[in-house]
This record gives C-alpha cells, structure tokens and sequence, in this order.
C-alpha cells in the first residue's frame, strides 16, 4: 500500500502539472483520510498532549477497541494549539466528518467511543467537528472554524498541525505538500525567489524581524564555493514553544520551506539546529526527513533538477545564548557557544567562514505558502510595516491556553479576551509579558494596541518570538523582573564585562528589594538607593554589551519600573509585596483565639520561629521568621494570618 | 577490550571538531554523565586536549559530571511555570527528597535539574521524570508522581 501509494504520489502528483483527473481526486482523498473505509481515532499527542495524559488515553483506546472488536487505526497527531483542552482525541468515522473531543482522559474514553459508535456525541467533552465537502455532518456540532479559540485565527503556519499525521510524507504530499518546492526548483531562479519573499513583506519571526528577502540577497550576492542554510529551532525564549509545535505536528513544511529557502541563496548543506529539551521535536524531524530523502525530495539532483541539497540535524546542549547567530554557529562548529562582533555577518561569513543565512523555524514555515498563494495573498494581511500572520503562544493566567495564529495587526486585547477566553478564574487582569528575556510587559492601557514589530517596541515590549505570559493580580511584577534577570545572569556567556557583571549587579539589587532585610537601620535608603542606580546600570548595560543578549538583559526591569514603579516602592519603603509573592516579606501572625496550642507549626518551623508551651496560644518571632508559610499549611485552625 | 565508549566513538570515523558536542551528547545518553575517561578516550579520539573538550562541556548546561540519579526529575522554570508556581514545586520536590538542585538522592534513585522551558508552557508548571511529562503539578500531587516512581522501583527489587 505504502509503495503503490509513493508511485503514484510521485508520477500523478510530484510529476504532474496538470489538473487532477477524477481518480486522482479520490485517491488524494483516501490518503489524506477524508475518505475513509474504517474508523480512525487521531489522538493528539505532542508533548503538552502527552503531558496532559494523551499516552493513557491512547492505552484506554486500543483497550476499548480490542475488548469490543473494532477494527480500526489509531493516528497520533501534533498539536492543534489548544493546549487546555488536552487530551484531544478525533474519531473519523467512515461517510462521516471527522469530529473532535477535548479534555478526554483515560478514563472517559469508553464512554465517548460507545456514543460515538452508536452515532450519538457526548456534550461533555464535544469540541467541534472539521468541514469537507463530501462527508456528513454531525448534528449539533459546530464546525472548527466557529469555535470562539479558532474563529478569529488566519491559520498559515499552523494549518495542518493537529490534523495530519507527522509522519506520513504521503499525507503532506497529498494535501498539495513539496508542490512549492518542485516548482521552485523548476521554474525560477534564486533571485527570482529572493524578490518574491521581499515582495511578500516577510519578517524574521525569531526576533529581530529583519526582511527575510532581503537579508537572503546579502548571501545570494556573495560569491562562495559553498553556502549553509540553518534553521533556528533554538526556542530559547521560555514562554514560546510554536517552533516546537509546528516541527512536532508538521515537520514536512519547515523542511520544504527551508529547502526553498537554501535554493534561493544557493546552499547545498541545511542545518536545523534543535534544542535538545525537544526530543519529540528531534524524533519526528529525522523520520521526515528520512522520508523526503526517500521520495527524493533532498539529496542529490532532485527530481532531475540538478539541484542539491543535504539535511543535517544538530542538537543543541542548552544555551539561551546559542540562539544568537554567531554564537548558534560556533556551537555548530563544535566550539562554546559564545557571540562575536558583527560584521562580518553570517551572510557574508558565517559557519566554516562561508556564506550563512539563519532564520526562524515560523519564518521557514510560511515560505511554501507564500510561493503558492503569491506574495499579494500574504501581504494582504497586516499593517503598513509587519505582514502575513503571527502565532503567540497564550500561557500563564489565562482561561485558555494554547498557540494562536492571527494577522498582525490584531489586538492584544482581541488575543487575550476573545480567543484566550479572560483571565484565569476571572480574577483581575495585570499585565502580560511579550518577548520573553528581552521583552517587556503590556498593561492594560495599551491593550488595544495593533501588534506589529514597531508598535510593541513603543510601549516597551517585543514581538521577540511570540509568548505571551498573562499576569494577573496575583503576579508580582518585582519578582517578575526578578526572575527574568535571575534567567539572563545564569545564561549570560560571560565573553563581555557589562553583561556578566552588570546582569549580577541587577540581580542583587533585585533581591535587595524583595527580601527582607537583617539589619534595619539605614536599609530603605540602600534599597532606595539601588532602584536609583538601577536605571543607569541598565544604559550601561544596553549600550555597551555585545550581543542582543546584554543589549536586551535590562529590558523587562526598565519596562516593570515604568509601568510598576508603585510596587517597587512597595517592597521598598513597605517591605510589602501585596501579590503575596515575595515570600520573605510576608509577615505571620498567630490568632491567639483560634489557637489550641496543638504545637505542630512549632515543630515544623524550619527556624524554629514559634515559641508557645502546649495547650497555649503560640506566637511568632518576626525576627527570626523567614515567611516560607509552613506554619500556615500545616495549622488545622486556620490560625495563622498574614498581614 | 573494546568498551561502549569504544563502540561509540567508532562510528565517528573521521569526525572533526564539528562533530565534538554530537559525541559527546551520545556519549551522555549512554552513560547518563560524562566520566572522565570517556572524556579522555574522546580527547585521543578526535585529537582535541581534554582541557578543551572540558571548556566546551562546562559551557553548556546539558552536560553532567556526575551520575544522575535512576530517576531523573527536570524541573522547569521558565516563565510561565514560574507565574503558575513553579518555585514552589521546586522547593517541594527538594524538601520531599532532601536534596537540592542538581544533587542526586543517596540512594541513587532521584536526581534533579532546572530547565528553562520544556516547551508545554499552556499546561505550566510542568516537570519531566526521564523524559515522561507531567502537567501541571502541584505542591500536593508532586507526592503522588513521587510515590508511582517509588512504587514502580520497590515493584522492580522484587
Ligand atoms: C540572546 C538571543 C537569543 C535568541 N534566541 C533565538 C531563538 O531561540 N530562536 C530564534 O529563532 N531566534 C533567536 N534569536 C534571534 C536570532 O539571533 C536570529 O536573529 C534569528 O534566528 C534570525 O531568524 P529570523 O530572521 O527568521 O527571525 C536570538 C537572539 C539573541 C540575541
Ligand atoms: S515555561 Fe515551563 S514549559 Fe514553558
């Protein structure tokens, strides 16, 4: 079946330029699994899936088919960005549209499976169902495309994930897959290629947003006996992870886009270099990749084109900073991953000291799209300066989680609101970080702000790579600051003084405020005097550090301090923190009427801090009390209090 | 006679400089640490100073000198799971086992890590027992995903 279906695939669909005859319509349709002969159940298992419980859902399906004797295949999919609502499980039954249920843990398959088969839904767990035009439909199901997540998302990245199966190539081709690549190689040449993504307006979406087009043209105009194309799928922002969810449930399409990509510059040698904390990722990119070598898609004189090119994977060995360019390269090299002065750039020197393109893993994955539907198509979308769409990854206190694919140009509040369904628990909304480590935070104000790269930059935030961690009044945005500068003082490579130094200096600063002082005396104005010196440091540190880390360290402490300044001097002159995050500052006290004097806060106080004799209200010693509040989850009373 | 490490390094005939960190990596997966012999038998192998390898191992974070424990926690720490909790659950798991971040239990069975961002940020905080996920964790059902790896070993001794 698998050969057959590669011949044909090859000579009806690669080879083929015509339009599709009858026949081959069907068979596209078989492969792609509209048209079906025996129920499929897809269970969505990229690596937020399988952490949800996706692996016991999936044992609980094959259990409940083999207890009831179905025949039937069991398809794991990547994921279709809902995060929240994993484990999603798909039934497609044959004659009818595929359809779809979230929250499905292991053991409420049975129950789902027996309506199912019985032609019934179960509304518990119905998300939606997926149109095509010659399947029934389900009653009372709305279609994917009304669900309040999906309705506003314009879908190019992210368009097959969730849906196809990652490690079918057959499924890819058929759903028109390497045709951009073929036709590519065929029919243009690498300047023509160049001018077209120019045209298109596309940026780099790993967080410079450079014009891909026209960073490609500094490399297609350098001589050289050998080029290298490397894809980032470094992912180092923590908050972001669509790089991981587009190679985990479409690898296909970063792999066709690159190669487009390398042909436009003239590379024969590809890199994807590749966090290594992304197993899944590593493990479903080498089967593809196994796969288009198969079909001849990579490799030499492709398709009879006489054009070349080779995959390499490479696995990073986690470093934040191995995200930059020239620090990516010497990792590659075999080197430590630290940065160097540019120029000379990557373009013109890069890996081995040859012409070197890098781009973003989002970046690579709307190419095949763009050459397909034609720059105009893409550029529809957006504002005056920043194209096409942009997938966020939503997390932190908010209702729903997931990856979002919108046009620039949409509303953070739209985002957030809309799509992402409010605050978590209804509670009151605060402020929400974009851009990761070098990024900064939107407040309320400026939620209705239309992203692009330049408007998020002047309200101090980022576009960066595209997480978007949702605080609300719980978070405290000190110890938000602290945290990021804790991250960039631990990745910081070291190479340049300002950064490694200065990042330490902020950090202590930060941890002055948020902790509780020993000795009391002149601390406010030491405190006082830090958050002085903190905004000067940062311009040192922006304006002296050599690569983007350092340049971008100080941004999310300068962007709290402009929009939070109220808490810092909270925790400064108060010594509060009234998110009730900064642990040492809180202060304990015992309810002496709601004390039984059963002793057991005084045995479990680390810092032995409760005094008080059995059968007798306990009390606290400020001073030697830490605020780590074990006294409080461990009273049966509900006496502690915290002022 | 021929060792593991023999055999891996055999199939990196050839291998130049660029292709130090790949054998490392494999060298760590079969190991679960980089001893100091392997680094050795890598250092004649591919013609680079062991100071040198040393200086490219110890710059980045994936790489141990030690061995891991049989059960090896990853707890991340990135940005969404620290605005959910995360410290919390650290502190948890350190308080639960007795040891801190980046020490292994006496008996050999836990060991644990910070990460920065396992990459399931919409199910925070998560953490990772050799590869397998579980999300969103609490101070509370940390014991539980403690207790199902305790369980499986004494299950195992038997
Ligand atoms: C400290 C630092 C970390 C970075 N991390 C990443 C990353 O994880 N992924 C990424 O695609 N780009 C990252 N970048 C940006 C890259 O250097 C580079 O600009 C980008 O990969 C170019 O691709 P693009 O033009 O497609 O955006 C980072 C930059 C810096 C300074
Ligand atoms: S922040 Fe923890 S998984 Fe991304």
């Amino acid at each position: 079946m698998k050969n057959s279906n590669k011949k044909f695939l090859v000579e009806k669909v690669l080879n083929n330029t015509k339009p599709f005859d009858k026949n081959t319509l069907l068979t596209l349709k078989q492969i792609t699994k509209e048209e079906n002969n025996k129920p499929i159940i897809y269970i969505g298992a990229g690596t937020c899936g399988l952490g949800a419980g996706a692996g016991k859902t999936k044992i609980a399906i094959e259990q409940y088919l083999e207890t009831n004797n179905i025949d039937a295949e069991i398809i794991a999919v990547g994921c279709i960005g809902l995060c929240s609502s994993e484990p999603i499980m798909d039934v497609k039954l044959p004659n009818k549209q595929r359809v779809s249920f979230e929250k499905v843990n292991n053991t409420d398959v049975n129950n789902i499976l027996d309506d199912v088969f019985a032609n019934k839904i179960n509304p518990k767990h119905i998300l939606a169902q997926f149109k095509s035009d010659t399947q029934e439909k389900w009653d009372n199901v709305i279609d994917i495309s009304e669900h309040p997540f999906f309705e506003k998302q314009e879908r190019i990245v992210l368009e097959n994930c969730g849906i196809i199966d990652p490690t079918s190539i057959e499924e890819y081709i058929a759903k028109g897959g390497y045709k951009a690549y073929l036709n590519t190689i065929r029919n243009y040449k690498s300047k023509e290629i160049c001018d077209l993504i120019e045209e298109s307006g596309l940026r780099g979406r790993g967080g410079g947003g450079f014009s891909t087009g026209k960073k490609w043209k500094f490399s297609l105009n350098t001589e050289a006996d050998q080029k290298y194309f490397i894809c980032n799928a470094d992912e180092g922002d923590p908050g972001a992870f669509m790089d991981r969810a587009v190679i985990e449930g479409d690898p296909h399409k970063l792999i066709e886009g690159q190669a487009i990509s390398a042909f436009a510059i003239g590379a024969t040698k590809a890199y994807i270099y590749i966090r290594a904390e992304y197993p899944l990722a590593i493990e479903r990119l080498e089967i593809a990749l196994k796969k288009a070598k198969e079909y001849g898609l990579i490799g030499k004189n492709i398709f009879g084109t006489g054009v070349d090119l080779d995959f390499i994977i490479k696995k990073g060995a986690g470093a934040f900073v191995c995200g930059e360019e020239t620090a990516l390269i010497h990792s590659i090299e075999g080197k430590r991953g630290m940065p160097r002065p540019r120029p000379p750039f990557p373009a013109v020197s890069g890996l081995f000291e040859k012409p070197t393109i890098i781009n973003n893993v989002e970046t690579l994955a709307n190419i095949a799209w763009i050459i397909n539907n034609g720059a105009g198509n893409f550029n529809k979308y957006g504002t005056a300066t920043s194209k096409g769409t942009k997938v966020f990854a939503l997390s932190g206190k908010i209702t729903l989680t997931g990856l979002v694919e919108v046009a620039m140009g949409t509303t953070i509040r739209e985002i957030i609101y809309n799509i992402g369904g409010g605050i978590l628990n209804n509670k009151k909304f605060k402020s929400v970080q974009m851009g990761g480590p070098s990024g900064g935070c939107v407040v309320e104000q400026n939620l209705d702000i239309q992203i692009d790269y330049e408007s998020l930059v002047e309200i101090g935030a980022m576009m960066g790579s595209g997480g978007m961690v949702v605080m609300d009044e719980e978070t405290c945005m000190v110890d938000v600051a602290k945290f990021f500068m804790s991250f960039i003082q631990r990745e910081s490579c070291g190479k340049c003084i300002p950064c490694r130094e200065g990042t330490g200096r902020m950090l202590e600063i930060l941890e002055l405020i948020t902790t509780k002082p020993d000795n009391s005396s002149n601390d406010a104005l030491v405190r006082f005097r830090g958050i002085m010196e903190l905004e000067s440091l940062a311009d040192v540190i922006k304006d002296t550090s050599l690569c983007g880390l350092g340049q971008s360290a100080p941004n999310p402490v300068l962007s709290t301090l402009k929009w939070f300044k109220h808490e810092y001097e909270e925790h400064i002159f108060d010594r509060k923190c009234d998110a009730g995050v900064c642990q040492s500052l809180r202060i304990f006290k015992i309810d002496v009427d709601k004390c039984t004097g059963c002793t057991i806060c005084a045995k479990k106080c680390p810092t032995d801090a409760i005094i008080g004799s059995r059968k007798a209200a306990h009390y606290i010693i400020d001073d030697k009390c830490i605020g780590c509040g074990t006294c409080d989850e461990v009273c049966k009373f509900d006496a502690i209090e915290i002022l | 006679m021929k060792t593991e490490v023999d055999n891996i390094l055999e199939t990196y005939k050839g291998a130049k400089r660029d292709s130090l960190i790949p054998i490392l990596q494999k060298l760590q997966e079969n190991e679960g640490f980089l001893s100091k012999e392997s680094v050795e038998k890598v250092s004649k192998y591919i013609n680079v100073p062991t100071s040198k390898i040393y200086g490219v191992a110890t710059f980045y974070n994936q790489f141990k000198f030690s061995p891991p424990g049989k059960y090896h926690i990853q707890v991340c720490r990135g940005t969404a799971c620290h605005v959910l909790g995360s410290a919390t659950v650290l502190s948890e798991i350190e308080n639960a086992l007795k040891i801190k971040t980046e020490q292994t239990t006496t008996d050999g069975l836990f060991s644990i890590e910070v990460v920065a961002c396992i990459g399931a940020c919409g199910l925070a905080p998560v953490i990772s027992v050799n590869g397998e996920f579980h999300a969103q964790v609490t101070a509370e059902s940390i014991h539980e995903i403690l207790n199902t790896y305790r369980e499986k070993e004494a299950k195992d001794e038997k």
